[in-house]
């Protein structure tokens, strides 16, 4: 980029390092880039203070879908939080299930049969697929180019048909339960699952040749959005938005659950570290879920129970403890704290999600010094989501 | 309040002073009208066909439900033939979609959003969080009833309502349309001071004009 | 584990360690060593990553519980460092220097619980609530359904059942009380 801008109109830092900026001035325009917005991801605003084109402060706002999640869970047993608890992040819902039961079941010393564990990676894969999907629409979208979104949205809703084979339901499925999955797979789901990834194969090819050979997102996404690797602890930073820095932080590698130790991947890194390479190791990301997908349904043990025996569920009281499970989702490291007193009704539920610590210091960091019209690109390019932020 | 929001005195660019009070200034003072039907019938049926055969829906996803509307804009189940499209700004739309709950917070903005459309106007409360709080009833968060707040022309119940529920939805709404039984936005300009204490009675944070238009 | 422990036990007392999994401890500590355990953990240990920062009311024991989570993301290990608080006028030293990212945390603790972070950037704003005039709502005193009833309009004709009757005088009708 070859623009520089007159840096002689930038504010000067206070004493305690805040900006000076003086609102009266006439030098500067508060902008909310604000709920009711076509540029944000789901529900969230910035309160940006720019000086020309240029952003010189933003400050992030969320709690406009608080529905108090982590209370509530407190007033509902074990059992009775399923239903609730899919409902904390929306692209991805399976997650959720995924550490809540885990870590249930980790405290309460049940044991998940051995195909249930498999059919949980599944379930996790492509649930990561339809994340990614949806994510690749909204970057090009966020940079003018409406028709992928048209693409991957569509592919993305035969996955759903998948699911809705699988589980009942195309958004929320209540599937992975505490002590396995709900059900065992329907006669034939392997080959149509087969076909459905056939599809997501092409539409990769396809989004490759349109969006990443464009050389208008190529000017307008390399360069941008810049994440220093030195960042990645300070801030937390997990998920492809740190692998595009350069640092290999992938937790299915290095922190191997469910049957990820047995299956055969490598996590995709690049250093880039702006909006281009970020997009583009999303996209072998799904390429390698894909793969990651087609090793597990060749790998699945083909018989054997899927749920293990529970207690009476709504009577069911687990002993003191605490414990913490975590997961790579497709933005990044999902955790969940889970404490329990020894009653029936868990005592604390915490959920730890990877927007939690990219949208709030991080963009606020990122921000200063960007173009009004980077702005989507690039809140889109952290793939942030806020139910998971204010719960 | 908001600095600035309060009422102070501004110095211009060319050094002139005056007062500036924003809730009052930039703001319509009055009370929104009701504009009842003025035309012949024949001439009011040719109107609401028209309105019914264009319906453009506010691109606000206040909840979950904003994720069921995305397929909606794709070929496979095109919302678009019915002449249904997605408008980013409120003067463009006519259909405020309330996708899910409402924190109070976004009720606020949502209020905001539905006074700046221009009338006729609709209300549509998708999935079973705005009939009855669906599985949030004990949140202290999320409100519980959409209609003490604004006036709906058409729940859609489930949780997710597919997007089939949601093209049959659009269906029974342009039947309402048509039949001229879509009155929300003469309900809320009648039963304005009501609807509003209603409003004030969650959003404990007023700092807004009581009419946004 | 147990070495970790041991280290960190040579330069600061240590409270009991809850060893929950063969890479997961919990580690209870007073909060005046608390910093000088993170910066040993951090610096010379190699527990880099912050997960996350979060407090449990143990209403009970009239005590916060704030739990800081590290992992070493090399070694596959993690540790809680839990430190008690007492619930009256509850704060705690900010750890926004070593982490940035715990600023966001801290708000929201500050905003959810009522436990004062003095220091930490933005720490009393409003983050998620707006125009909140009860007590924190994630204390265990706060009853949210009493609150949702009092000062939301519900619909009528909305009925509950407790699952354990409702499946007892559906499975077995003819059982008697």
């Amino acid at each position: 980029m070859n623009y520089q801008p007159d840096r002689s109109k930038y504010p000067a830092k206070k004493a305690d390092g805040t900006l000076d900026i003086d609102l009266t001035s006439g030098k500067y325009l508060k902008l909310w880039h604000g709920p009711n917005h076509p540029g944000i991801t789901g529900n969230m605003s910035v309160e940006l203070t720019v000086c020309g084109d240029e952003v010189v402060e933003g400050k992030v706002h969320v709690g406009y879908l608080h529905r108090g999640f982590e209370k509530l869970m407190e007033r509902r047993s074990f059992i009775q939080c399923f239903p609730i608890v899919c409902r904390i992040c929306v692209p991805e819902p399976d997650f959720n299930e995924y550490c809540y039961a885990a870590a249930i079941e980790e405290l309460s010393g049940v044991v998940v049969p051995e195909r249930a564990h498999w059919i949980r990676t599944m379930i996790l894969e492509m649930g990561r697929i339809n994340s990614y999907l949806m994510y690749l629409g909204g970057q090009a979208g966020a940079l003018g180019q409406g028709v992928i979104g048209q693409w991957t949205t569509y592919v993305r809703d035969l996955m759903l048909d998948r699911f809705e084979e699988l589980t009942g339901a195309r958004i929320y499925h209540m599937f992975i339960l505490p002590g396995g999955v709900r059900d065992d797979l329907p006669e034939g789901f392997k080959d149509r699952l087969e076909a459905t990834l056939k599809e997501v194969d092409a539409v990769l090819k396809d989004v490759y040749d349109v969006m990443f050979k464009n050389a208008v997102f190529k000017r307008r996404s390399i360069g941008v959005g810049y994440i220093d690797p030195a960042w990645v602890d300070e801030y937390g930073i997990t998920g492809p938005n740190a692998r595009a820095a350069g640092v290999a932080k992938d937790v299915r590698k290095d922190q191997p659950y469910l049957v990820y130790d047995q299956l055969d991947f490598e996590p995709v890194v690049d250093h880039g570290s702006d909006i281009y390479t970020r997009a583009d190791v999303r996209r072998r990301d799904v390429a390698m879920s894909v793969d990651l997908l087609r090793q597990i349904l060749a790998k699945m043990p083909n018989e054997g129970p899927v749920m293990a025996k529970l207690p009476n569920v709504l009577h069911w009281q687990i002993p003191r403890g605490e414990t913490y499970i975590r997961g790579e989702c497709s933005r990044g490291e999902y955790g969940f704290y889970l404490v329990t007193d020894g009653s029936r009704f868990p005592r604390r539920v915490n959920v730890r999600g990877p927007s939690y610590t990219h949208a709030m210091t991080l963009l606020e960091r990122m921000i200063v010094n960007t173009n009004i019209s980077d702005i989507a690109a690039l809140m889109v390019s952290l793939h942030t989501y806020p139910p998971e932020i204010e719960r | 309040m908001k600095e600035e929001l309060e009422k102070r005195v501004v110095k211009g660019p060319d050094g002139f002073e005056f007062t500036v009070e924003p809730l009052q200034d930039y703001y319509c003072a009055e009370a929104p009208r009701a504009h009842l039907p003025v035309y012949s019938k024949i001439v009011e049926g040719l109107f609401n066909w028209a309105r019914a055969e264009s319906i453009w829906i506010l691109g606000f996803g206040t909840g979950c439900g904003a994720i069921e509307m995305r397929p909606l804009m794709t070929p496979r189940f095109d919302a678009y033939r019915f002449g249904i499209q997605w408008r980013p700004t409120p003067r463009q739309a006519n259909l405020l979609m309330i996708s899910g709950y409402l924190s109070t917070k976004t009720l606020k903005r949502a209020i905001r959003a539905y006074e700046q459309m221009q009338s006729p106007k609709y209300v549509v409360g998708l999935g079973s969080c705005t009939i009855n709080g669906g599985m949030y009833w004990d949140s202290y968060n999320t409100i519980k009833k959409l209609d003490d707040y604004m006036p709906v022309d058409l729940f859609i119940a489930g949780c997710m309502p597919r997007p089939e529920a949601l093209l049959a939805g659009f269906n029974d709404l342009k039947k309402i349309i048509k039949a001229d039984k879509a009155e929300g936005a003469n309900k809320y300009a009648e039963n304005f001071d009501w609807y509003k204490a209603n409003q004030k009675s969650v959003i404990k944070d007023w700092d807004m004009p009581d009419y946004n238009w | 584990m147990h070495k970790l422990y041991e280290n960190l036990g040579k330069i600061i007392p240590l409270g009991e360690m809850t060893l929950q999994r063969a890479n997961l401890a919990f580690i209870t500590l007073d909060r005046r060593y608390l910093r000088s355990a993170l910066h040993h953990l951090r610096d010379v240990e190699g527990y880099s990553h912050l997960v996350l920062l979060t407090a449990v009311d143990w209403l009970e024991e009239d005590v916060f519980q704030l739990t800081y989570l590290l992992s070493n993301r090399t070694a596959d290990m993690d540790v809680g460092l839990r430190v008690m608080l007492p619930r009256e006028n509850a704060s705690m030293d900010s750890i926004h220097d070593i982490w940035p990212t715990a600023a966001t945390y801290q708000r929201e603790l500050r905003e959810m619980f009522g436990i004062d972070f003095p220091g930490s950037p933005r720490v009393n704003e409003e983050f998620i609530l707006e125009g909140w005039q009860e007590i924190p709502p994630y204390r265990r005193d706060f009853d949210t359904k009493k609150y949702s009833e009092e000062n939301f309009a519900h619909r009528e004709g909305r009925v509950t059942k407790d699952p354990a009757s409702h499946m007892k005088e559906l499975l077995y009708p003819d059982r008697g009380q």
